[in-house]
């Protein structure tokens, strides 16, 4: 079972969200949808990020949290959801990947 | 998502009711869906799979992704009784991820010193109880075997669901118990579900070995919750 841990205002995203959107900020929210392998994080775990890039949760333990803060931008620009994939399997792992050799997949949307 | 969705969401999340957010990968739309909604076709039997199992996942219906994300309710283990197995039990269960309380209408037994670090009641269960309601994410364990004490939140426990219940004490004192609760009126069914002698059958010996055939058997208790709803739900 997942999501079991228990509800910490300081900790828990999805409380964060809500209160960041409610002081005004826009955001994003990005969320495990699948995984594949060795995952770091379970499906469902969520990552918020604002348009200065601040960030609470996380979606792989720290290995691509920057690149889906980088695209997070975007999406609360365009006011459109992307799916993003990452994995390790070629050269570009060092910077984007997963050390773990696992693969997931993370959907990133705004918050309306 | 948008923010009405959430501000429900995290509501139903702080409450403890299992609650679910669906989304169509297609166009982005979600939907929030709470335990017991009756949701038509194909994704009503995801959803409700997905609220046994507690995973969530990626479902195909009709040739649309579904990202189902379910949140269930924190685990809490409720002990009647701030007894010796209770200090045991109180950090142990802490470690495993649990959220503890005691409940104690002794004030002599229900100290701070004794528990530290846990959230204690050192009142009646009925009081404490009608506060904060039992659900079914909750263990409960009946550790005084004082029938003041003990049989209320027995009672209520059952009638709530909760995912354990648990009483400590003999075959005999138990057959005692299960009088009285069957004169409250408690089904025959309910009353096999409790747990009695209390723990895994491990030859607990000491009140801290005690704490952990509990801890051990709730845990087995909230694993296998998941798998029970399936078998019922196939024999049904």
């Amino acid at each position: 079972m997942e999501n079991l841990s228990a509800l910490d205002d300081d900790r828990d995203p999805l409380l964060i969200a809500e209160n960041w959107k409610k002081d005004g900020k826009s955001l994003a929210i990005a969320t495990v949808v699948e995984t594949w392998g060795s995952a770091p994080r379970p499906v469902g775990s969520h990552l918020v990020i604002d348009t200065d890039g601040n960030f609470e949760g996380s979606v792989s333990g720290g290995c691509v949290e920057g690149a889906v803060v980088a695209e997070a931008a975007d999406v609360i620009e365009t006011g459109r959801p992307r799916m993003l994939e990452f994995g390790v399997a070629d050269e570009t792992a060092w910077q984007v990947g997963l050390s773990c050799g696992g693969r997931i997949r993370v959907y990133v949307e705004p918050l309306g | 998502m948008d923010l009405k969705a959430l501000e429900t969401l995290n509501a139903e999340r702080r409450a403890r009711r299992a609650v679910m957010l669906v989304t169509d990968l297609g166009d982005g739309s979600g939907r929030l869906v709470r335990e017991g909604d009756d949701l038509a076709g194909a994704l009503g039997t995801e959803v409700d799979k997905a609220f046994r199992s507690g995973k969530s996942g990626t479902v195909e219906v009709e040739g649309r992704a579904f990202f189902i994300n379910v949140h269930l309710p924190p685990p809490r283990i409720v002990a009647i009784g701030a007894v010796h197995i209770s200090q045991a039990l109180a950090p142990m269960a802490r470690i495993a991820g649990f959220d503890v309380e005691i409940i104690d209408p002794r004030t002599a037994f229900a100290t701070p010193e004794r528990f530290p670090d846990t959230t204690l009641h050192a009142e009646w269960p009925e009081d404490v109880l009608s506060q904060r309601p039992l659900d079914p994410y909750t263990a409960l364990a009946a550790l005084t075997h004082d029938p003041k004490i003990d049989d209320l939140p027995l009672k209520a426990a059952l009638e709530a669901g909760c995912f354990y219940v648990g009483a400590l004490g003999s075959r005999k004192t138990h057959g005692k118990r299960l009088e009285r609760l069957a004169e409250a009126g408690a089904s025959h069914a309910a009353l096999a579900s409790i747990s009695a002698p209390i723990g895994l059958d491990i030859g607990a010996a000491s009140p801290a070995e005690i704490a952990v055939a509990v801890l051990a058997e709730i845990i087995g208790a909230l694993r296998s919750r998941g798998l029970a709803a399936t078998r019922e739900s196939r024999a049904a």
